[in-house]
């Protein structure tokens, strides 16, 4: 892991410091949203205008978003979209639609079809937003597990320790063939795998992201309650609330949440403008984030970025409530399990064998 | 108001006047609190990019750094304690000294945690009413909470009691009816920070090497083992360069404790070991990587095996007289190694190995960047240039030496 480290250094330390700087100007000043103008639309202009100093100070003052008024809600959301609007140079719209009623969202994922093509992993990045380069942040991590195939051999027979006794049990403590994981394990797991084809016949993927548990550990490890979940058993995060503590990130089983350790860096040509308040917006330094099962699209009846890119159809999405949907079904008809479960954290990502 | 007036400036006086040493000592601490200004600047405007820490090892230097201010902290009630409960005469006088270094520790382990949080402007999203606390929930409340009455109630302590030793009207006997259940409560919380401490880092059930009932009992020993260390320093340097009356038998008591705290320490690591290597589960995971690296990571083995031979061999060494009674040479120097060596076992041990293997089998090494390091080094700086100051005003109190003169023009009496 120390590579990763070291990408994420270098990357930072070659971030152009001019550009660093601009895009901090950028943020919270108008004049500089006269420098981003000429590129951009008349409305943009007008919008950018607006955008001054007043937005960061009034955005730095707010308080929870659950906790507001319908009336602060309008002014907050207001804030942002002219903040966005300025610093992307392109009309952002942030909602604040709320889950539906009766509506209890979880998910399924087929391993025995994921080929671990990681076209979910950057799907996600596009739609949500998220940091390309400097700090990289990626809402799903595809974990390439070795088959048992690989890992017994004959060389290892009579390896390991105890040494041969009269009893015939070689390396029963130590080592042999006992030292190599088979089937589904966190040991000897790749999540950095730069394969030019995939899948790989001797192993199989899991991808990870937030596992929407019912029971989550990191809502309770929240001082601020920043991080709850929505009626419909979401897990969110209000960035303009969190404090940056990382407690969360501590108290997760799946190591599905992300910090924003530097500015982050998203291009502005790449920009999904479309976002939600709890979902998609471009986030800040130092707060958390992570997979919110694509509330902007998921609230609105659509399905999540990831599954709408998986070419296997390994992912499913639905209501629990409902007999009907995809993942009851998958529920009702498939061999299931939860990851971890002996966290006791309840998820509502089920992984099944199809 | 006048006499508070005067107490401030006499003290403060007092207190920055010394010999070539002393300024020497304040000289170096400027260095590092100059180099860290610049770097803490830096990270306050880039954020904790610039430190070593990863979606993987989420905790940096700053954390590790925190809990040992909390054992050092915790530990100051054991000078407090012999005075106030077992009425040791010759540790009545010294039991501000312990409320001075809590109080100072206690400060210096928020200012790690403020180094620590993402968006420490966003501090006041935790206070009720402004913002919103996760009570009963959230174990960092707890600690939010326990350690800031802790700073109240040393701060509150060492005001009241140097204060009107200043003015002449501190009568051991005659405490205020109010003052001593003041100062158990503050002997009381001390174990209390450190064990809430310890709950902050047991709680979370997927740090396999963390969750354990012994974290508690580990941090207890350890901050008898480190705090006393610093007080026996301070003592044997105050009694060589001042005139504060500090005798044998206060050195003597405190070693014991250093000394069998250390023993405490080392049969809570031997049944902690043991009961995780002997079924070597994924609970021993990362303790055999700390102990033995793992395909070529090692860079924490010669870290574990240093800091265990370093207790190991203090301990040790603490058991014979002859050592125990060199108080220029050999005691200082254990006292340096024991809270040194549970420095460092701070990062090399406890936090940073215990990330490996991470939630998904990922097996780590922490990089200490060179900001995040002269960051550590700059609360350092600040924690030990305050402690310097205060202790060497208290020193001026204890002694007589700066006292309220009413006829006199408030000056600082040269004896």
């Amino acid at each position: 892991m120390s590579e990763d480290k070291n990408v994420k250094m270098e990357e930072s330390a070659d971030l152009n410091e001019g550009r660093r700087e601009f895009l901090k100007y950028v943020c919270t000043s108008s004049a500089a949203a006269l420098v981003v103008a000429p590129e951009s639309s008349g409305a943009v202009v007008e919008a950018a205008n607006s955008a001054d100093a007043d937005v960061t100070v009034a955005e730095f003052f707010q308080g929870h978003f659950v906790l507001m008024s319908d009336e602060e809600k309008k002014q907050a959301i207001a804030r942002l979209e002219k903040r966005y609007t300025a610093k992307y140079a392109k009309k952002t719209t942030v909602s604040d639609v709320a889950a539906p009623d009766g509506v209890l969202f979880g998910y399924a994922l087929d391993m025995s079809k994921c080929i671990g093509c990681r076209r979910c992993v950057h799907a996600c990045v596009e739609e949500n937003n998220q940091s390309r380069e400097g700090s990289v942040i990626q809402w799903i991590q595809v974990m390439k597990i070795p088959k048992g195939n690989i890992s017994f051999s004959a060389d290892e027979l009579e390896k390991g320790y105890p040494e041969k006794s009269k009893f015939g049990d070689y390396g029963v403590q130590v080592g042999g063939n006992a030292y190599h994981p088979a089937g589904l394990s966190t040991e000897g797991a790749q999540s950095y795998y730069q394969d030019e084809t995939v899948p790989d016949k001797d192993f199989f993927y899991l991808p990870v992201q937030c596992q929407q548990c019912e029971k989550p550990p990191c809502v309770k490890a929240c001082p601020v309650r920043a991080t709850f979940r929505d009626h419909a058993g979401v897990v969110l995060i209000d960035y303009n609330w969190c404090i940056g503590c990382r407690m969360c990130q501590l108290a997760c089983p799946y190591q599905a949440r992300r910090f924003n350790w530097g500015e982050p860096n998203l291009p502005a040509e790449d920009m999904n403008p479309k976002t939600h308040y709890f979902g998609n917006r471009p986030r800040m330094r130092g707060v958390m984030e992570k997979c919110t099962f694509c509330v902007q699209r998921t609230r609105e009846g659509r399905s999540p970025a990831c599954l709408e890119a998986c070419p296997v159809g390994a992912r499913k999405f639905g209501n629990l409530l409902d007999p009907e949907s995809d993942v009851r079904k998958v529920l009702a008809t498939k061999r299931v399990f939860r990851f971890k479960e002996e966290f006791g954290t309840y998820p509502k990502f089920f992984y099944y064998i199809g | 108001m006048k006499k508070a007036w005067s107490f401030a400036k006499d003290t403060s006086l007092y207190a920055v006047k010394g010999g070539s040493i002393f300024y020497a000592w304040i000289l170096f601490l400027f260095f590092f609190i100059l180099v860290g200004s610049y770097t803490s600047y830096r990270q306050f405007t880039e954020g904790l990019i610039l430190t070593g820490a990863t979606d993987q090892i989420t905790l940096e230097m700053f954390f590790a750094n925190f809990v040992f201010t909390a054992h050092v902290a915790a530990a100051a009630v054991l000078v407090v304690a012999p005075g106030y409960f077992y009425h040791r005469k010759d540790m009545k006088e010294l039991a501000v000294i312990g409320e001075i270094v809590a109080m100072v520790f206690v400060a210096t382990g928020i200012t790690f945690i403020l180094y620590h949080m993402g968006r420490p402007d966003r501090l006041l999203h935790m206070v009720p009413g402004i913002g919103f606390m996760n009570f009963p929930n959230s174990m960092l409340v707890y600690d939010t909470i326990v350690l800031n009455v802790y700073l109240y109630l040393n701060l509150f302590g060492v005001l009241y009691i140097l204060y009107n030793k200043y003015v002449g009207t501190f009568d051991a006997k005659h405490l205020a009816r109010w003052f001593t259940p003041i100062v158990y409560l503050a002997i009381a919380w001390g174990p209390l920070i450190h064990i809430v401490t310890a709950f902050v880092l047991a709680s979370n059930a997927r740090m396999e090497s963390w969750a354990t009932a012994v974290l508690p009992f580990g941090f207890l020993s350890m901050a008898g083992a480190s705090g006393p260390s610093l007080i026996v320093v301070i003592f044997l340097l105050a009694r060589k360069y001042s005139k504060l009356e500090v005798t044998d038998s206060v050195i003597d008591l405190l070693t014991t404790i250093i000394a069998w705290s250390l023993g405490l320490l080392m049969l809570v690591f031997a049944a902690e070991m043991f009961s995780v290597l002997y079924s070597s589960t994924e609970h021993a995971d990362s303790l055999k990587y700390n102990m033995f690296g793992r395909n070529g990571l090692n860079m924490y083995v010669p870290w574990f095996w240093g800091i265990i031979g370093t207790l190991i061999g203090c301990f040790i060494a603490l058991l014979f007289p002859r050592i125990r009674r060199s108080y220029d040479f050999w005691l200082p120097i254990v006292c340096f190694l024991v809270f040194f060596g549970v420095l460092v076992e701070k990062p090399m041990v406890l936090v940073f190995p215990a990330f490996s293997p991470s939630p998904l089998g990922e097996y780590t090494e922490y990089h200490v960047t060179v900001i995040e390091f002269f960051n550590v080094l700059f609360v350092w700086a600040m924690a030990f240039l305050w402690l310097t100051l205060i202790v060497k005003g208290a020193i001026g109190i204890l002694t007589g030496e700066v006292r309220y003169h009413k006829s006199l023009s408030h000056t600082v009496e040269q004896s």
